[in-house]
This record gives structure tokens, sequence and C-alpha cells, in this order.
């Protein structure tokens, strides 16, 4: 008897890929420019090759695109082998290899590392939810929504925007309050409501870790453009998220 | 000296290099850190105005004569200071050392400041180098990249007990000004190596040193900003900042502009080329011209005046280094506007 088996597409790849994202610039590998290319065998033998802004990239990072990459594409139906190989990098071997043999982060960097990366990840989901409330209420105080108003907003409350979505995602992904009636407004650490007292200061910090993030991004895509004279599988010009220059 | 609109700024370059990382210069069985290091470097460069860029080559190692060109005969500058990066595991007499730097300054006196370094993992042979070299080059300030490899170890905290013994050393031997520059790598590498809460715990437990920040903590310019709020002796050093946004991306230049003016202020900011990354002139020149935008999105942000713009460039780093400033070039004392730590009256707890 034949067991029909589901055939995996580079069209699936990409649509995988497009769900991990860089920690630091809380924007998708793909639309980044970082995926060189990504191939899938008739027998389901997928490759993915990425690709970052420089050969010093963060390895903390690194390891965790490409290990998330390889959760991603190998999860997909119809994949029998999953190969992710990041290119040009000083520690490439080790995250090749480490990922491929699915030994963990501190395994990986025998001696170098003493924890998995579960913290950093967790660190920096916290910063795309300040910058993430800079982009959802940003809008709202300028249509003339008064900035104590805010402070009583539920989720529900808020014009739905691809922003908001971001933003409730990355709260459940740390388990924070993310529901209906949960404050649009909340501690990024405790989830708690944010003070009257304390609310000049919160929106300055979401504006400060937006510009932040956004300005680290702009440096980002500038230099992978300076590295590499093609564009990455999925990259698109403009940034997802991001208003640009020019 | 640059004029601009009648104005006159004294231009203090307070971050620039004399580096060979050329195919000479590198360790054998390290081609490949000393060739990613420059690589990654001239990508930078790539940041800036087309008309302005080096090939690989003339970036791998410039000369003399290109220096004193770009830096002081096209680049406006009055003096510049000379922060040194030794990375010796991958260049054969170092990337950018204190010497080097030293051997070619000698001859033009009066136009540089040798600053040193140091690495608190050299343990007293450490301790001994930075004193032979503060004694032979009388320097005042230190520059320290926490991201260097060193047998086999990828960098390290400036809040370690090591780092603390160095610290101390060179205060007494008379340093004034620690630069930082943190990199990709530190120890462990699961922590964020970009993070600068360990300055944060110097900064209080040496408060007779100034902490200038450069690159202002970039990538992670929102933890600097919130650390800088809080210690009065921590100051945002602009290298990158101008060459890596001003031309490449102006909105979010303005923008990392309006925080910085509002979190550090512009009594402590200060200019810096990074040359042989960016030519001065097109800095200086374009920062002198700037204005923050006239647009809703930066409504908030504070404006940056002539008086500011005559500290960041020049007058900051001058009071730093003691260096002497003619007449025609000060301000009135009062002259600017201060930074979020004095308009709130008192330092963003908490923050």
């Amino acid at each position: 008897m034949r067991v029909f088996s589901p055939v995996a597409s580079q069209e699936g790849l990409l649509r995988a890929l497009e769900t991990v994202r860089d920690p630091e610039l809380d924007e998708p590998i793909t639309s980044l420019g970082f995926v060189a290319s990504c191939t899938v065998s008739a027998d389901g033998d997928a490759e993915v090759r990425l690709r970052l802004p420089t050969y010093f990239c963060a390895p903390n990072f690194a390891y965790l695109m490409v290990a998330d990459a390889y959760a991603a594409v190998s999860a997909l139906p119809g994949v029998r082998l999953t190969t992710v190989v990041l290119e040009d990098h000083f520690a490439s071997d080790a995250i090749n290899g480490g990922v491929a043999a699915q030994a963990g982060f501190v395994r990986s960097f025998d001696g170098e590392a003493v924890a998995e990366l579960d913290q950093l990840r967790a660190d920096f989901l916290r910063k795309a939810v300040m910058a993430g409330t800079d982009q959802v209420c940003r809008p709202l105080l300028a249509a003339g929504t008064d900035p104590a108003a805010l402070l009583a907003m539920t989720l529900r409350e808020v014009p739905p925007s691809r922003a908001l979505s971001r933003l409730r995602e990355r709260r459940a992904e740390l388990g924070l309050p993310a529901g209906d009636s949960d404050l649009l407004l909340i501690d990024p650490v405790t989830g708690s409501a944010v003070d009257i007292d304390a609310l000049p200061l919160h929106m300055r910090r979401a504006r400060v870790t937006r510009v932040s993030i956004e300005a680290n991004s702009g440096i980002c895509r500038g230099m992978l453009r300076h590295r590499y004279d093609t564009p990455g599988q999925g990259e698109s010009v403009l940034s997802q998220t991001q208003e640009e220059d020019q | 000296m640059y004029e601009h609109n009648g104005e006159k700024y004294f231009i203090v370059d307070s971050h620039m290099h004399y580096w060979n990382a050329a195919p000479d210069n590198w360790v054998p069985g390290a081609e490949q850190y000393a060739k990613g290091w420059i690589e990654c470097f001239h990508a930078y460069q790539g940041l800036g105005p087309p008309e302005t860029h080096w090939t690989i080559e003339h970036f791998q190692k410039y000369s003399e004569d290109d220096l004193m060109k770009d830096v002081f005969e096209d680049g406006h500058v009055d003096v510049a200071i000379f922060q040194p990066t030794d990375l010796k595991e991958w260049y054969k007499e170092g990337f950018n050392t204190t010497a080097r730097n030293a051997e070619m300054g000698k001859k033009h006196p009066g136009k540089f400041i040798y600053n040193t370094n140091f690495d608190p993992r050299n343990g007293d042979n450490g301790l001994e180098e930075l004193k032979r070299n503060v004694e032979r080059f009388g320097s005042k300030g230190v520059k320290l990249y926490t991201a260097e490899w060193n047998n086999g170890s990828r960098g390290y905290k400036l809040s370690d007990p090591g780092a603390y013994r160095f610290l101390e050393a060179a205060q007494n031997l008379g340093i004034k000004n620690v630069h930082v520059h943190k990199g990709p790598t530190i120890w462990p590498l699961d922590k964020d190596a970009f993070d600068v809460s360990d300055i944060d715990h110097c900064a209080t437990d040496f408060p007779d040193l100034n902490f200038i920040i450069e690159h202002v903590g970039l990538p992670r310019i929102e933890d600097f900003c919130f650390m800088a709020t809080q210690e009065p002796n921590v100051y945002a050093g602009l290298s990158v900042v101008i060459g890596g946004l001003m031309y490449a991306r102006p909105n979010f230049f303005a923008k990392v502009m309006g925080e910085l003016l509002f979190w550090v202020g512009e009594d402590k900011m200060t200019f810096g080329s990074d040359y042989g990354i960016w030519e001065p002139k097109w800095q200086v020149e374009g920062f002198a011209a700037w204005e923050m935008p006239d647009r809703e999105e930066f409504a908030d942000f504070p404006r940056l005046g002539v008086a500011g713009k005559k500290k960041i460039l020049g007058l900051n780093a001058a009071k730093l280094y003691d260096i002497k400033v003619p007449d025609e070039f000060q301000l009135p004392a009062s002259a600017g506007t201060p930074g979020a730590h004095e308009v709130l009256g008192e330092p963003v707890a908490g923050a």
C-alpha cells in the first residue's frame, strides 16, 4: 500500500522561516534579508543558508536564529532531513555543528557559556513589548487620546492594527496578560498596571527602546547590503514594522 | 577650526585611530579573524556618503599623510585623541596600539592626545605595562574594548574584581577618562555582551573618573540612556551615531539625537569621527548644519542650538582633557540646554 506523504515546497519553507525572528531587532529573518537561500529536494531534504550583517555578529543571537530556523523547518510536514548553515561567521562551525547535533548552546560553546539562552530571549522580548507599546500608543496620542486615559484602556478598546497584534503576541510569549480585557499599559516584567506617577517615564522608556531597536535595525540593514549585493529570500526592501528613511 | 554661518567651532575629534590591518600584520592561523574584523569596519564605512568610501586595500592601511590630510587639513579637526585597540591575537604588532599612535604623533606636536588601554586579564604584567604607558605617553585616558579575545577568554565585564583593580591603578596614575567600547562577545557567552550595567557600577564606585561610552552603547541605546541619566560622570561618545546614521538614516539619526539630548544632554555628548572608519570632514560639516526636523514625530524632542553643537564638537571633550581652547571659540557659562536629570530635578529613580 502506498502511503501518501505531503511534499514540502520552497514556498512552505519560506513561510516557516518567516516565523523566525532576530531576537534583537524583533523582525523576521526573511524580511531582514538573512536567508541567503532555502531549498528542498523531491525527497524532502531541506537546506537553509543564513547570512548576517557582519562576521562578528553576537554568537548568542546568531545561535538562536539558526536553532529557531532548524526547529521551524524540521517541523514542516514532508521535510525529512533539515540542514541549516550559517555562512561567513566567526562561530559558524560551533553554531552549525551544535544545532545539527541538537546540543544546546552550553554544549555548543564548551566552557564559554553557563546557561541556555531562554533568559536572553525573554529579556529581548521585554524590549520588544516596550517598543511595541510606543508603536501602539503613539497613534492614539496623536489622535488626541489623553495620556492618562491610556492607563485604564484595555486591549479590546484599542483599534486593531498590525502593531497591536504583534504587541499581544509578544506579551503572550512572555506569559504576560494579553487578553481582550487586559490593560494596554503594563509593566513588562511583572505584568502589573502602570501607576499614573510612573506614566511619563514608562512612555519615555517605550519610545527610547523603539528608537534604539529601529536605529540598530537600520545599521544592520546597511551593513548587510554592503556585505552582500544580492537580496535575501523573502527580503523586503522596506521593513514591515518601521517607518523608513528616504 | 570650522566656521559655519559666522560661528566658529573648535573641533576635538575624541575618538580616532591609526591602524594597520593589512595582511602583513595578520597573525598566522588567525587570518580569518583579522580579515573579518577589518571587513566589518569597512562595511560601517559603507554607511557614509559614497564619495567618502575607500577601497578595502586603502582601508586596511592608510598612511600618516592620509591621516594628516583627512583629519586636520580637510577635516577641520584642531586636536585628535587616539583611542588604541590592541587585538594582538589577530594582528602581529597589534591593530592600533598606543606605541604606533605615539610614534606617528610625535612628529606633529600639539595635534594629538595619546590614550592608552589595559586588559584586566593580564594581571600584574598588565598593571606594569599600564604604568609604563602612562608615564611614557602622558595618557589621561584609556580606551577599553571589553570583547577583546585574550588567551581563550572572549571578554570581560568592567564590574569584575580584576577590572576594579585596574581602574583603581589607572586613577592613581592620573587617568581621568575611561572610554568604553562594547563588542559582541563576553564571558559567559549566554549573557548580552552589549549590556552596559557593569559601567553603571563602575561609575558609582569611581565618581572621580569619567566614563565615555563610545557609540552611546549601540546597540543598547535605551540601556545606556537610563544609566547615563543617573550617573553624572557618564558621557555619550557619538562615534558611529554621526558616522553611521546621519547620512544613511537621517530620520533615525534625528530620533537618536533627540533621545540623547533628552536623557543625557548636550553637556555630556562628545564628537568622535572614528577615523579611519569615517572621515571627519563630512561629519563636522553635516553636524554643524544639522537641525532637528520640524515635523510632528520630532515635536517633543529637545532642540540643539549653536551652543550645543559647539560643546559636542569640541568644548566638552576639551574640558575632559584640559585642552586649552582660544577665547574666540568659548561660550558664555550659561549657554545651552541641560539634559533630563537636570530637567527632572533629580535622578530618574528606578529607570
